[in-house]
């Protein structure tokens, strides 16, 4: 992986003493992941070029604290781009390669070091997410991006169309250090994917590098978070120190755990989300039930609100995932529970299209927004094990209204990826009839959120009470 | 000498100063002894501050429970002079199925004064002596009647000072018997199968013994008697084989009820006892007699072959093997029961064997099954000889079952026989997959990890077909070992050893295609009909699979391939791309075009650089090299991108309704395969093959050739497999790889890098172990025949899931991945 600096400034040559590199011998320097050249390709009065290659050794990646990693197990490890493309491992060996220079000292060139010269980068082979430009330009930069197709292929080849990778060229007139401390900060940004565990310690490095530019910068909120690896708490507490008033700060806590409607384009105050939850809870008030159980509890956003509810003595979720569970046990905080809270809550692994004998005897289960994402095939399964088997006095199940997608401008296609299907009334009464006449319930519908004259509202609740009960 | 059993909870008794802890000391190892001083210590950090004494005990309490759960012998230091506190201890004992021993030491009142004032932490007066030495007094005479089954005293410091112990054996346990065993299922009088079962199995009969001349031990699980013609001539043979060693007998609950009956005792004369006191009656007194001695000696239960086998009459949960006390004894004897009784009047069965997950094997009787099934390491050898059934036995440690059929049904059963667990045919429980659980599948045994059932249960859930469509899935493949040609990592040569080394004589080479495993299910009415992944999951949306499969049963229609039963196909999906087309694009070719970008670059860099005289000659070189490298690694993976249509290569015809095809050999396997590539040669693939005899090495050298031929241009390369088919087994019986891959020189390239074949990363990766993933190859293959025998039978449905469920949690154990 390669990246070049050019100036024009007279004498361009000097960019050898800003560097500390003599122009007219070849520097190599043992990095962690290999071994990092500096050679000057051009080396005149009118044009000098530095290039820093960094040879990569595959053997030393898999290595060291890596091997830990509970993904180390991939293929990735062997068959990989690090050893072409600019990566955050360039950006190490540029701090380690140029150490003086990004700190903006030199001591034969001191004055030309704080002077803005003109500079023109390339980058040949960068990985990128997003547009560069809207990341170099408010520094000074001009910036070109001409993506790299996959392959010299016809059009209609499987190998067909762009890379993700282009070959960057910035032209400008900036300090030299300004333009190293931009490439150290922005290349891992640009790649966003870390070769290294992020510890607390990258805060220091991000706030040192970006020191006299991050700040004001348009795109700050996302340099800080994909630099430190979307560890949200770490992208918060440089955030804050960026900007010690945080008032005017985005709360970058915010977008913890994507909600299913945080794909959907916002179209009602009251978000969807919080008015199921409330006409599930108000449904299994009414019930009368206190031992319930939440099917497909995901990550616990259910469960919190049962568990502030005293009348709900037992409460059990459950989820297919494991990740699921993971999540609501910390969200939830089951482990940090008073004693009286912690007898009152469990959750368990279960799988909805087997039978699950520890489901018996609750009063109600809650399937809030989880049918859809169950294949239609198996959908009897579910029936069975549920109305079948658990059989609880009362089931309370949600699911989107199809008809309603319509209103949601953008949307195209079902409202989660992971949806199997997405039904109409029509398709869900029906179903709800059979369901109940199948198992011996009695079944009401209902709508829940603002409601469409025509269309309905966006998402349905059955209420299915067991005859005998 | 003081006889305790090898497991006990044993007390010591006496007052302050009786010298307990000296005794214990002398006697018992550190560990085992549980002193309350100690524990007062633990928990408050002062040995004689009796305020602690409620907490200090419950922990002893605890931790004496867990010692007794383990199996250890416990002594109990503490001067257990009130009943309550012994009662705490009754307790601990009685919880874990351990018998209680009192050992009391009794000293004069004197003596043990005169030690406590020698003690500078005994700060109580000389009357709490008096009242202690009251209450041990008082104490003797209920220690019996506590609960305690021995109660020892030591009367002075002469006696305490000479005692020895001598530990006794439970009865139940017969560990360093190792047989081999037959063990044989319910009787119930039926002399004639029970000789002719006998024989079968090789021993020599008489009336009063039978000998196997291999020495080889008979064990009865109970029920000898009732019901049947002859209960006292299976009697008389049973008791003259246990009295001669050559069997051992468990008591089965008929043996027990009439126990009660010849002792006196009131019971009704119901269940066929009427018959077996009727058969009695003209015996004489005297065997009559040595018919009661007999099972008023019989032990509720064995533990035999080193802990790996348990023997009882109704089966036994695994916290009470090796265990005595009342519960245990009823629960060998009767089994668990909930409480209710069906609809024949009957006690519905707790069904302990579902939940059962220890290690040892454990073999039962009492309910009748018409056909014995091994349910989580355990079986019910009661396959109803007196209704009519059989007389089975199992040979231990092979497991083989064999059996005789009765010569008429004796008695008419109280419910028809059933299996030991009834089950919905198509219902699946969270049980049954779920859990860390053992599986025999009759190829080997093996245990699922909880964790990787957890990481199945997501797949089967979430993305899986239907387990009812879903009743096969392929196992993995194991590479060959390790090639030391130079040059390559997997060679011919090494895949031939392999095959040899495992006893094969003759192989089939099957190209190996680049695309995705796929299974293809036909039938001729289209019901169930899907193709799958390796992980069970659809691969197109369901129109796109649908109209694959309608072309596919068009085809093995006109090719005269699909009977009744149906196809069951094992295949391999055409291109790569139709799955792995993602993959493709985002891994391989992005890591191409990033190369064949950046090199360029890079040597013009260097190029320019060496114009201005620096020496950049070794560097030019490497890079250069590099992106010869990344060329070639880039046609590796561009031939798997090129726009093609679906096909399909099939190679293995793997079951049908009523027939496993794991006998037939490869050539009948690709004999089908050909005749669907010649009835529809736009949907199939044909798959080339060349079959090698070991033994000759210019057949060899061909296939070697052939390899070269077909892997030069980028080819994958082949499977080599056994000739004889699915099932083929080496010289001991047992499963061989069904096939190793041999993969070749360029196609490596995208499976370990641009760079592998420099000799250092070469030499680096024959290191590479492949022990794991053959292990875990040949077991999803064992669990996939073992599915195909099940659905053969037509098993119910979970019996199939939970082996098609083991293979994907197989797939869940970290195994590198370039293997």
């Amino acid at each position: 992986m390669l990246l070049t600096v050019t100036t024009t400034h007279r004498p361009a040559t000097d960019l050898g003493y800003l560097l500390v590199k003599h122009p007219d011998r070849t520097h190599a320097f043992d990095v962690p992941t290999g071994t990092a050249h500096v050679l000057f390709p051009d080396a005149a009065d009118d044009r000098c070029t530095a290039a820093l290659l960094l040879e990569v050794d595959p053997q030393r990646l898999g290595g060291g604290r890596q091997q830990a990693a509970p993904d180390s197990f991939t293929l990735g490890q062997f068959v990989n781009d690090r050893p072409y493309a600019a990566s955050s491992l360039l950006a190490s060996a540029l701090a380690k390669v140029f150490r003086s220079a990004l700190r903006g000292e030199s001591r034969d060139r001191p004055e030309l070091a704080g002077t803005p010269i003109p500079l023109e980068i390339h980058v040949p082979v960068l990985r990128c997410k997003g547009d560069p430009a809207e990341l170099f330009e408010p520094l000074g930069w001009t910036a070109t991006a001409r993506p790299i197709p996959l392959d010299d292929v016809p059009d209609d080849h499987p190998l067909a169309g762009n890379s993700v990778y282009v070959d960057l060229t910035l032209t400008g007139t900036l300090r030299l250090a300004d333009a190293l401390n931009h490439l150290y900060v922005l290349l891992p940004v640009l790649d966003d994917a870390k070769h290294y565990w992020v510890a607390p310690d990258e805060i220091d490095k991000l706030l040192r590098a970006g020191s006299g530019w991050l700040a004001d910068h348009p795109a700050k909120v996302l340099i800080a978070r994909r630099y430190l690896a979307h560890r949200r708490s770490l992208a918060a507490s440089a955030l804050d120190q960026l900007t010690p008033d945080r008032s005017d700060t985005v709360d970058v806590a915010e977008d913890a755990a994507p909600d299913e409607e945080a794909e959907l384009p916002v179209v009602r105050k009251q978000p969807l989300a919080e008015q199921r939850r409330d006409a599930v809870l108000a449904a299994l008030a009414d019930s009368g039930a206190t031992r319930v159980l939440d099917l497909g509890c995901g990550g616990g956003a259910l469960l919190g609100a049962l568990l502030k509810d005293k009348r709900y003595t037992e409460i059990v979720g459950t989820d297919v995932s494991s990740r699921a569970l993971d999540l609501a046990h910390k969200r939830l905080h089951l482990d940090r529970l008073p004693e009286r809270q912690q007898g009152r809550i469990k959750v368990w692994q279960s799988a909805l299209t087997y039978r699950d004998d520890r489901l018996k005897g609750f009063d109600a289960a809650v399937l809030m927004e989880v049918i859809e994402h169950v294949d239609l095939p198996r959908l009897p399964a579910l029936e069975e094990s549920v109305f079948g088997h658990a059989r609880p006095a009362t089931v309370i199940v949600t699911t989107p209204n199809a008809e309603y997608n319509v209103l949601y401008e953008g949307l195209t296609g079902m409202r989660h990826s992971d949806h199997r299907f997405e039904w109409s009334r029509a398709d869900f009464s029906a179903w709800a009839d059979r369901t109940a006449a199948a198992h011996g319930y009695r079944v009401a519908l209902h709508g829940v959120g603002e409601s469409d004259e025509s269309l309905g509202s966006p998402t349905q609740m059955a209420v299915f009470t067991r005859e005998d009960s | 000498m003081i006889d305790i059993p090898e497991l006990a909870l044993v007390a010591l008794v006496g007052i302050s100063g009786s010298g307990k802890s000296t005794f214990a000391r002398d006697h018992f190892a550190p560990t085992q002894v549980l002193s309350s001083d100690y524990f007062r210590g633990l928990v408050a950090d002062d040995e004689n501050d009796q305020s602690a004494s409620a907490d200090a005990f419950d922990v002893l309490h605890y931790v004496a429970g867990k010692r007794l759960k383990a199996g250890r012998l416990t002594v109990v230091d503490a001067t257990n002079l009130q009943s309550h506190a012994r009662a705490g201890l009754v307790k601990v004992a009685r919880e874990h199925d351990v018998l209680p021993v009192a050992i009391v030491l009794d000293v004069p009142e004197a003596l043990a004064w005169e030690r406590t004032q020698g003690r500078p932490d005994r700060t109580f007066g000389r009357q709490v002596l008096t009242r202690m030495h009251r209450d041990l007094r008082r104490s003797l005479g209920q220690l019996a009647r506590e609960g305690f089954r021995k109660v020892h005293v030591l009367r002075g410091p002469d006696e305490i000072a000479g005692a020895t112990f001598r530990y006794e054996k439970l009865f139940n346990d017969k560990r360093e018997l190792t047989g081999p065993f037959d063990i044989i299922g319910d009787v119930h009088g039926c002399h004639a199968e029970l000789v002719e079962l006998l024989t079968t199995l090789g021993y020599a009969v008489t009336a009063d013994n039978a000998v196997h001349p291999e020495g080889r031990t008979a064990v009865f699980v109970g029920d000898l008697v009732d019901r049947g013609p002859d209960s006292p001539g299976v009697l008389r043979l049973v008791m003259g084989m246990v009295k001669a060693g050559t069997a051992l007998c468990v008591p089965g609950n008929h043996e027990q009820k009439l126990a009660r009956k010849l002792n006196g005792r009131t019971v009704q004369l119901t269940h066929g006892l009427p018959e077996t006191l009727a058969q009695l009656e003209e015996q004489t007194p005297e065997f009559v007699q040595d018919v009661r001695t007999f099972i008023d000696g019989l032990v509720s239960h064995y533990v035999l072959d080193d802990g790996r086998l348990v023997v009882a009459h109704a089966g036994l949960k695994e916290p009470y093997h090796g265990r005595a006390s009342g519960r245990v004894r009823s629960f060998a004897l009767y089994g668990g029961t909930t409480g209710e009784t069906d609809e024949y009047g009957l006690p519905v069965r707790y069904p302990w064997a579902r939940d059962y997950r220890g290690s040892a094997a454990v073999v039962y009787g009492h309910t009748p099954t018409p056909v014995p099934e091994w349910i989580n390491n355990t079986i019910c050898l009661d396959t109803g000889c007196v209704f009519g059934g059989k007389l089975t036995a199992l040979r231990w440690p092979s497991r083989e079952l064999v059996s005789v059929p009765a010569a008429k049904e004796y008695y008419a059963p109280a419910r028809p026989l059933v299996p030991a667990e009834p089950r919905p045919d198509d219902s699946l429980d969270l049980a049954d997959v779920t859990g860390r659980r053992h599986l025999d599948y009759g190829y080997g045994r093996t245990t699922v990890a909880a964790e990787n059932a957890a990481a199945a249960l997501e797949v089967m859930s979430r993305f899986a077909l239907d387990p009812r469509t879903l009743v096969w899935l392929p196992p993995t493949m194991a590479p060959c070992s390790t090639a030391s040609v130079e040059g390559y990592l997997e060679h011919p040569s090494t895949a031939f050893a392999d095959m040899r080394g495992a006893g094969v004589t003759t192989v089939v080479c099957e190209e190996k295609h680049m695309g995705s495993r796929a299974v293809v299910r036909v039938s001729r009415d289209g019901s169930g009909d899907a193709i799958w992944t390796r992980t069970g999951r659809p691969f197109f949306d369901s129109a796109r699979n649908d109209a694959l499969l309608d072309r596919v049963r068009a085809a093995a229609v006109s090719a005269g391939v699909l009977d009744e039963g149906g196809l069951l196909l094992d295949t391999e999906l055409l291109p790569w791309s139709a799955k792995a087309g993602g993959l493709i694009r985002e891994r391989y070719a992005s890591v191409g075009a990033a190369g064949r970008a950046a090199l360029p670059a890079a040597l013009s860099v260097v190029e320019r650089a060496s114009a201005r005289g620096l020496d950049v000659a070794a560097l030019h070189d490497r890079l250069a090299l590099r992106s010869q490298e990344v060329s070639d690694f880039s046609d590796s993976y561009r031939i798997y991108a090129q726009p093609a249509e679906v096909t399909i290569a099939p190679f293995a015809v793997l079951a049908a309704p009523g027939v496993s095809h794991k006998d037939k050999d490869h050539g009948w396997h690709l004999g089908i395969a050909d005749k669907l590539v010649e009835a529809d040669r736009t949907l199939f693939t044909p798959t080339r093959r060349m079959v090698v005899d070991l033994s000759d090495p210019a057949a060899e050298q061909a296939a070697t050739q052939w390899w070269l031929d077909l892997t030069a241009g980028g080819g994958e390369g082949m499977v080599v497999k056994p000739y004889a088919g699915l099932g083929a087994t080496d010289a001991k019986g047992r499963l061989v790889q069904p096939g190793v891959k041999c993969r070749g020189r360029e196609y490596l390239r995208i499976i370990y890098g641009p760079e592998y074949t420099r000799p250092e990363q070469l030499e680096r990766l024959r290191q590479r172990n492949l022990g794991r993933k053959r292990g875990l190859a040949l077991r999803e293959h064992g669990l996939g025949l073992a599915a195909l025998d099940r659905l053969a039978e037509g098993a119910a449905l979970w019996r199939v899931h939970e082996l098609v469920f083991a293979i994907l949690a197989a797939e869940s154990e970290p195994v590198d991945p370039r293997l």
